[in-house]
């Protein structure tokens, strides 16, 4: 599959704020591609940029081998499925999904064939007479969804779609959509900024910060191997450590001096050179947290800490444990049954371990990232000041240098 | 008292001072002026004793049919221009930015801070023979020099439409400032032309504003009197003026009475068609005139 779909260093501005700055982006055939990043970071400007309702201040848009940046949005073989859904609504469901046939001015006899089709791939055939303010958020998606589809877009263009519904519909949807996209095998473009629906939607995922592209990758790839504090930072959360390559070993691995550990074995894809300092981030759930000491081999890291704070979570529970400066945190998942043994507790010392793999050094590292995870309690031990997230889980987690 | 019935007179109280209002000084004068049409005049321009037909057999003097037509046509002419100028001036409006449009939408009003007399003359002036206006147009060859731009149906059309304008402005701007634009992107998005998107989308998005748009300036206009009796001239007379001059020159008040009640039901005529279709049609579809319109 070659490049369908190319953004070619794509720029434009806002007065003084560069929404979008010198992006380039191909995107595949079929592809479920998502642009992720927090607001304000230009991913819609990208978006509206291939729907042509911006024009670029630089750069061009090709589309399979055509180049549509200076063409008008009606003449564009895309279809955007609006945040606010923006159906007509002086039309009925029928007349709004029939719109872009009629626009195109196709037979009568091929409009309500086609129609009939999209209401019965959305479910909404007994619904096809009523107007928008009639119909649920979840119905309002589909119907969204089956006005952009009718026209059979080269890309599916999809803004925040499951932004304005709640919870439970919005993982319904994101089903749905997911099954839709299997069905039509039309390219998806999505923008969103909740990393849960990118990760679980996408093929392959964009992250953007400040108008610029982070990280291009698979789920895996952005999750696993972030290559900067911000990808790490926004999509699940990390510690950072601060410190210093002082020796390259075999197989790719080198070893790190930072400040209050023991030596520290990373692998190190990057070659990153002797004496270069650099930024190493591991994921909260990469730690095994144990009373006794782990055997330790070549690739293994431990160190030892005190638990400053415990948060049972369900399915997880999260640990604060003090290393020197460091407040890393660590999620340690249920494996069996734990009133078995008597848990790990508050101002316990335990043994904390990774394995080399599973740190990442980062290419570029900046403190403001860290801000996107929230902040956690100051005091030492201070149990009640754990910050709760949109959905009441905490979503702190960083190793904090006190 | 059960709750449905507590609910009734809680409604019958709160509308009844709009309605007793509404009674006072509407349906009672309109009864009166309706019932005035079939008493005889008296020769000293009040109204006689008894019950009589003449009238109703005077309104159907020759001369009538003519100006009949004329009012009909300046009506409809000076609603269709004031609509055709105010949707794109609402339009634009709507889509300029809060600051722009508190500015411009007192530019609309100040008009309304100088005496309408006083404006109605200020164009007096302005086309008379010797004016400044007819100098120009004169200079240009663009007219004649003896044409005449005062005193006929093209002057009284000319300033209807700017007398009315404003009402037609404001609730097009008022019904295009809350409607969503994103709609129009969404039609260019599914292949619609910009004016397609207009006609399809925009237009009936504010269809509560265009009818009453076209309300408030088609009624008054079908009654004007002033204009016409300063701008126009003895061959482009309306209804309005055979009504004044029935009442102060002729002073016939049931010939009054009865050009009146003509001229009210060929406004409440229509308004009623439209709210039995509505009615008809049955209550899910959105009524097309609501208490907002």
């Amino acid at each position: 599959m070659s490049d369908f779909l190319e953004f070619k260093d794509v720029s434009k501005h806002f007065g003084k704020v560069r929404a979008v700055d010198h992006v380039s982006l191909s995107i595949k055939k079929g592809e479920f591609f998502s642009l992720l990043g927090p607001s304000g970071c230009g991913k819609t400007t990208l978006l509206r940029i291939l729907a042509g309702f911006e024009y670029p201040d630089t750069g061009r848009v090709i589309l399979d081998g055509q180049d549509i940046t200076d063409l008008p949005p009606n003449h564009r073989k895309v279809n955007t499925i609006f945040q606010s859904y923006a159906l007509f609504p002086h039309m009925t469901v029928w007349q709004n999904i029939a719109f872009g046939l009629q626009i195109a001015r196709r037979p009568r006899a091929e409009i309500s064939e086609e129609v009939d089709k999209m209401l019965a791939l959305i479910q909404m055939k007994d619904q096809a007479h009523k107007r928008p303010d009639q119909l649920s958020g979840g119905q309002k998606q589909r119907v969204a969804v089956a006005r952009a589809l009718i026209n059979k877009p080269q890309v599916l263009l999809l803004d925040e779609p499951l932004a304005a519904l709640d919870l439970k519909l919005r993982q319904r949807m994101l089903i749905e959509l997911d099954q839709i996209h299997d069905e039509v095998g039309i390219t998806f473009l999505y923008v969103t900024h909740d990393q849960g629906e990118a990760m679980s939607l996408s093929d392959r995922i964009a992250v953007m910060n400040g108008g610029k592209i982070e990280q291009i990758g698979t789920p895996g790839e952005i999750y696993e191997a972030p290559k900067s504090s911000f990808v790490a930072a926004f999509i699940g959360d990390a510690n950072f450590f601060e410190g210093k390559v002082v020796e390259l070993l075999d197989d790719n691995f080198c070893r790190l001096e930072v400040e209050g550990f023991p030596d520290v074995v990373c692998y190190n894809d990057n070659q990153i050179h002797v004496g270069n300092p650099v930024y190493l981030s591991v994921r909260p759930e990469k730690f095994r947290i144990s009373r006794d000491r782990p055997l330790e081999d070549n690739h293994h890291n431990v160190v030892q800490g005190r638990v400053e704070d415990v948060i049972y979570l369900g399915s997880v529970t999260k640990y604060w444990v003090r290393v020197q400066d460091y407040r890393i945190s660590v999620y340690q998942q249920h494996s069996r049954f734990m009133l078995d043994e008597k848990p790990i507790t508050w101002k316990e010392i335990v043994w904390l371990s990774w394995h080399g793999d599973d740190g990442f050094m980062l290419e570029r590292y900046s403190e403001s990232d860290e801000k996107l995870m929230e902040l956690p309690p100051d005091e030492p031990g201070d149990t009640n000041g754990v910050s709760l997230g949109a959905n009441g889980l905490p979503v702190v987690a960083r190793a904090t240098r006190t | 008292m059960n709750k449905v019935q507590q609910k009734r007179l809680w409604e019958w109280l709160i509308t009844s001072p709009s309605f007793t209002w509404l009674c006072v000084l509407f349906v009672i004068p309109t009864l009166i002026v309706f019932i005035i049409t079939f008493k005889p005049s008296d020769p000293y321009g009040g109204i006689g004793t008894g019950w009589t037909l003449d009238t109703l057999k005077s309104l159907g003097n020759p001369n009538y049919p003519s100006i009949v037509w004329r009012t009909v046509w300046l009506s409809i002419a000076t609603t269709a221009t004031c609509i055709l100028l105010a949707v794109p001036t609402g339009y634009c409006m709507s889509r300029l930015s809060k600051t722009w449009q508190q500015k411009l939408l007192l530019l609309v009003i100040i008009p309304f801070w100088t005496c309408f007399l006083i404006r109605i003359f200020a164009w007096k002036v302005l086309l008379h023979p010797e004016g400044p206006l007819k100098h120009a147009l004169v200079g240009l060859h663009l007219v004649a020099p003896d044409t005449s731009l005062l005193y006929n149906a093209g002057a009284i059309l000319l300033v209807m439409v700017y007398t009315y304008l404003p009402f037609a402005i404001l609730p097009i701007y008022a019904a295009a400032e809350k409607f969503d634009f994103r709609l129009i992107e969404a039609a260019r998005d599914l292949g619609a032309h910009q004016l397609r998107a207009f006609f399809s989308i925009f237009l009936p998005g504010i269809r509560r504003g265009l009818l009453t748009a076209i309300l408030v300036v088609f009624i008054p206009a079908l009654g004007s009197y002033v204009i016409p009796d300063i701008v126009g001239g003895p061959h482009s007379e309306m209804i309005g003026n055979k009504i004044a001059q029935r009442t102060f020159v002729d002073r016939n008040l049931p010939h009054a009475s009865g050009l009146s009640a003509f001229l009210t039901l060929a406004v409440l005529a229509p308004l009623l068609a439209v709210l039995v279709l509505q009615k008809r049609k049955g209550i899910e579809e959105d009524p097309l005139i609501e208490e907002d319109a």
